[in-house]
């Protein structure tokens, strides 16, 4: 083994979902409450040795309905928390996926993906749940979701969905998947201090003026905690945004506030939405990939510009919001994206709609759990470059 | 008995040695002070008002912080509460205030945390956090405000609506048993149980704050009248006329006769009380020894 020196980073060999939980308490999180769930449940077994070591709790809930129920809870008692969960307890999750939307309550829920509906493949990765992610809750709400794509990003992703949660009082899911999550790679932990921590702080005012200057877009104040002076109302009804208690007989309260809770995350959107371009430069075609799959997308990548083949990887690190203007800039580029992704369509039909028939959008989906490899993604880019000499021709 | 198998591992105090906390009622203007409203959306002749009322003396008389109250709500009649009440308060969705609440109290043990919820909401959609809450003993004190129906959408039947009850969902009447909520929380472990009635106010307000200062899961079950929806379908709707009733139905616990147990004879008052751990305090233990197997 090679000799380290004190200050050199750790680099240690993590699973996706030990990464999820390291990165979860070197944010700060203080509290988990979850369920057992295949894929995901060594989040949920890490935390609950590691989270009373650093002084914080850990509950198994009797559902993931309670779980993340709880999670609201310990949150508006001022805790970062989080819960883990995969497809069936990620759909139970939905109604206070929604609570949190409406109330703005800071929290991150993981979803390792794995087949569906239903119990479908417990044990095979999957990406079926990112319109889950988006529109699983009801009524009009926006969410944040971030993609990782290696066991590093499980670490500094949750680090990234607990900021962007306190930042903007908002709901963070985190898609990873069943393969991702159990996975194992090098990581290199991140010395203290050397990530971005977003710490809630206290509002500062005064608590009779909370609600009315809280609540403007660029000033999003944090939550004053539960038993404190400020005396919160906290609540899934349409509420008075300068008031803070329930208004529904008052339809321009009901609009400010629905628009408000999109446009708190949208007005940032610069400031949210992440996006990894790989050998874009000159590319005539793009890969539009996403989690595990870009992994894959990534070794064509290369593959094929060693070649003198112009192709190139747009990565979305950030799904919600949608990575729009990435995806035009794409479009004006390239003459043909293709989106792998394992499900239908998900995420290639957001793609067409960016798109808007600038370039050609190739779609290719895989429900049987299994990975898409490189070999088929090579498949999709050779007509796309009929011109070529491929192997074997 | 408790379903609790564990329970004899447990030291247990019977409920002849306690004895519940004798509350002086406050002045209106007193209450008042506790109010962010006291304009409600409750019908006329809801006992909402009464039990709020008796949950407010409970506080002043115990002396709580009211910035270290914490009230949690679910959705129905009861849940509204939460925005008259002038503490901290979370009206969260139908069925979750207690698993909400669950979490509000591991992160802050410091909080006084008292859950507001319905019939429907703590037995039916919420029965499953109901039983885990009181499994696991942790310091809430659920309030539930009973009153056999879900008033808020209109008169349909709930867990506690009697055999041949009528109401928009059983009009040819009740075909399910009721649960007795208090048995239901025993049964699942809760340390605290209580009945009172909005016709006896006194004894409704000392059973509240006996939940309120007993540490561990405490059930207080506030017998409601809802005279506009299950009073009229089969009682009366006359407001004074349905809670006299409650007069003839509820009996003293001391002096209850386990053989007439009906929905017309129930008991009230202290109904069970024992002490065992509370769970927030056994996760505390498990943090000092986790810290230990990390040191050691």
């Amino acid at each position: 083994m090679a000799a380290t020196t004190a200050t050199a980073p750790r680099a240690v060999l993590l699973q996706g979902n030990e990464a999820v939980a390291e990165g979860a308490i070197a944010a700060g999180a203080r509290f988990f409450a979850g369920y057992p769930i295949t894929p995901s449940t060594e989040i949920a077994e890490v935390l609950a040795r590691r989270l009373p070591q650093v002084g914080g709790t850990f509950i198994q809930m009797e559902d993931e309905i309670a779980s993340i129920a709880a999670v609201c809870g310990a949150s508006l008692a001022g805790a970062k928390a989080l819960t883990a969960t995969s497809g069936p307890g990620f759909s139970l999750m939905q109604e206070m996926i929604g609570f949190a939307s409406m109330a703005q309550i800071p929290c991150v829920i993981v979803d390792v993906m794995r087949g569906g509906p239903s119990t479908g493949l417990p044990t095979e990765p999957a990406q079926g749940d990112v319109m889950q992610a988006r529109w699983g809750t009801h009524g009009e709400h926006s969410v944040i979701a971030l993609v990782p794509s290696s066991v590093m990003e499980c670490y500094t992703l949750t680090v990234e969905a607990f900021n962007l949660s306190e930042q903007y009082r908002t709901p963070v899911i985190i898609l990873s998947d069943a393969l991702i999550g159990h996975m194992r790679e090098a990581v290199v932990i991140p010395e203290p201090g050397a990530l971005r921590i977003a710490e809630r702080g206290e509002p500062d005012c005064e608590p009779d003026e909370y609600d009315t200057v809280s609540s403007t877009l660029d000033n999003i104040l944090p939550r004053p905690p539960l038993g404190s002076p400020f005396k919160v109302h906290v609540t899934g009804l349409v509420y008075n945004r300068r008031s803070g208690m329930p208004d529904t007989a008052d339809p321009a309260a009901a609009a400010d506030l629905g628009r408000y809770l999109r446009e708190k995350i949208y007005h940032h959107r610069d400031a949210i939405v992440r996006v990894e371009e790989v050998e874009m430069h000159g590319a005539e075609v793009a890969i539009f990939a996403y989690g595990s799959v870009a992994r894959s997308a990534m070794a064509v990548v290369r593959k094929l510009r060693a070649e003198g083949v112009a192709v190139g990887l747009v990565r979305p690190i950030t799904l919600w919001p949608f990575p729009t203007q990435a995806v035009e800039r794409m479009a004006e580029q390239v003459r043909t994206v293709i989106v792998p992704e394992m499900n239908i369509k998900q995420v290639s039909w957001e793609v067409q709609a960016a798109v808007a028939g600038r370039a050609k959008v190739v779609d290719y989906g895989r429900v049987d759990g299994k990975l898409i490899t490189p070999d088929e993604i090579l498949e999709l880019v050779k007509p796309e470059f009929y011109y070529h000499k491929w192997e074997g021709q | 008995m408790s379903a609790l198998v564990d329970e004899q591992k447990l030291e247990a105090s019977p409920t002849g040695d306690y004895k519940l906390p004798r509350i002086k009622p406050h002045t209106t203007t007193e209450i008042k002070a506790h109010l962010r409203s006291a304009k409600t959306l409750w019908c006329p002749g809801c006992s909402n008002g009464t039990i709020t009322r008796a949950l407010i003396d409970a506080i002043i008389g115990l002396e709580l912080d009211p910035e270290k109250v914490v009230v949690v709500a679910g959705i129905g009649c009861s849940g509204r509460i939460s925005a008259y009440l002038d503490y901290s308060t979370v009206h969260t969705a139908h069925g979750r205030a207690l698993a909400v609440a669950t979490g509000v109290k591991a992160a802050d043990p410091s909080l006084h945390v008292i859950v507001a919820m319905g019939d429907g909401d703590s037995s039916a959609i919420g029965g499953n956090h109901f039983i885990h809450a009181a499994r696991r003993n942790i310091d809430l004190t659920a309030l539930v405000f009973n009153n056999s129906i879900y008033g808020m959408t209109g008169g349909q039947m709930s867990p506690t609506t009697h055999l041949g009850d009528k109401s928009t969902t059983s009009v040819y009447g009740n075909v399910e048993p009721a649960f007795d909520l208090c048995e239901l929380a025993h049964a699942a472990g809760a340390t605290y149980v209580a009945r009172g009635t909005s016709w006896a106010y006194q004894q409704l307000t000392n059973v509240i704050a006996g939940g309120i200062s007993h540490k561990g899961f405490a059930m207080v079950e506030a017998m409601a009248i809802c005279p506009v929806y299950y009073g009229r379908f089969n009682l009366t709707s006359d407001p004074s006329e349905f809670l006299m009733s409650q007069k003839e139905h509820a009996v003293q616990a001391d002096k209850f006769d386990e053989d007439v147990r009906s929905h017309d004879k129930y008991p009230v008052g202290l109904l069970h009380h024992t002490e065992r751990e509370e769970f927030v305090t056994a996760l505390g233990k498990v943090n000092e020894r986790a810290r230990e197997a990390g040191n050691g």
